[in-house]
């Protein structure tokens, strides 16, 4: 609790800067995600009982309840000490798959955000394709393999066209989020390749992506954490 | 010698893998099984698998890690991952069975062969026959 009034004497919490991502930003986004996927832990969990093994939502939100409760017992100096530690929490706390893949996301970003107090649109977009490349280089996947790269690609991508066309944090977060439900939506009808979902075949078809659908709630909570 | 981890998705079918392949070899083979997730429910922990890890190398030339599926192949990749890059190549994942793999891999790395040749051993055990008929 004396964090949060320190961070509200700070300014951080009441007032997010649109423009950048600050230490601030970032821990009021955690908190956002947190409860996002808090709020979503049974449909998570729903979709991945359709084609997976039940776990998604549970796993999800005690990742992120570690990761914020980490985050909340320290100080930081950048922006990428803040993604390194939700990166450890996730891989550690998480417990299937999507541990060591999003914890590979936040930890590849956090390489690319070390040293720095904030963070624009583009250095954001850098940030997030570097996380993208690892979780590709660990996972395997490919677009339409049914995975959360699914919904990756299509909002980093328009993350990265948004920080060209000289777009504000909120605007380009605005755009990737829409790229990101779009990806998500279009995993229903694909054949799963990679994940538990690849044993069923044929029978994955129909049910929408259960990462795709977490990548789209912490893109979500990116957009919404941060102020108009 | 080369050391084996077992990576399951339940610490206790990791430790009972190990405690198996175990029986095969005695002390000529070192079998670590880790599994579960942080809270000892279903599921895989970098974290443990790291230090599982860390613990092996600190008495072994290698190891080869046997993996069950999906999440135990991916965090075992992020935890080598977190190694120095004299530890990391040290490590091999196999792509085996786990209960077979890990028993004629433990077989293998009471030999004295390399992590090369225990993997291979290890992922020929797809070819296993049990002759039920």
């Amino acid at each position: 609790m004396l964090l949060f009034v320190l961070r509200d004497l700070d300014g951080g919490c009441n007032k997010l800067d649109n423009e950048k991502l600050d230490v601030n930003t970032t821990i009021a986004i955690l908190e956002r995600i947190k409860d996002i996927i808090e709020a979503n832990k049974d449909y998570l969990t729903e979709l991945d009982s359709a084609i997976g093994d039940a776990d998604h939502g549970i796993n999800m939100n005690r990742g992120f309840s570690k990761a914020l409760e980490k985050v909340l017992n320290n100080q930081y100096a950048d922006i990428g000490s803040v993604f390194k530690d939700v990166a450890m929490s996730l891989m550690s706390a998480v417990g299937g798959a999507a541990g060591p893949l999003y914890g590979t996301f936040f930890m590849r970003a956090s390489m690319k955000l070390a040293g720095h107090k904030e963070a624009d649109l583009e250095l954001l977009a850098q940030a997030f394709r570097e996380g993208l490349n690892g979780v590709i280089a660990l996972g395997k996947a490919q677009p339409g393999d049914k995975t959360m790269v699914d919904a990756l690609i299509p909002a980093i991508g328009a993350l990265e066209t948004a920080a060209k066309e000289g777009s504000s944090l909120k605007d380009g977060l605005a755009k990737a989020l829409a790229m990101a439900e779009k990806g998500m939506k279009d995993t229903i009808p694909l054949v799963a390749k990679k994940g538990r979902a690849s044993y069923l075949g044929e029978r994955s078809a129909g049910h929408q992506d259960p990462g795709a659908t977490s990548s789209c709630l912490i893109l979500k909570a990116f957009y919404e954490a941060l102020g108009n | 010698m080369v050391g084996i981890l077992v990576v399951c998705h339940s610490a206790k079918v990791a430790e009972g893998i190990a405690e198996i392949a175990s029986q095969m070899v005695g002390e000529r083979a070192k079998i670590v099984g880790v599994g579960g997730n942080e809270e000892g429910g279903i599921g895989t922990s970098t974290a443990d698998i790291y230090d599982a890890l860390r613990e092996l190398l600190s008495e072994c030339e290698g190891v080869v890690v046997i993996p069950d599926l999906g999440s135990a192949v991916l965090s075992t990749k992020a935890a080598i991952e977190f190694l120095t890059d004299a530890q990391k190549s040290k490590v091999i994942i196999a792509d085996a069975p786990v209960l077979e793999g890990a028993m004629m891999a433990a077989v293998e790395a009471s030999t004295g062969s390399s992590k090369e040749k225990v993997m291979q051993v290890a992922e020929s055990a797809h070819l296993l026959k049990k002759h039920v008929n």
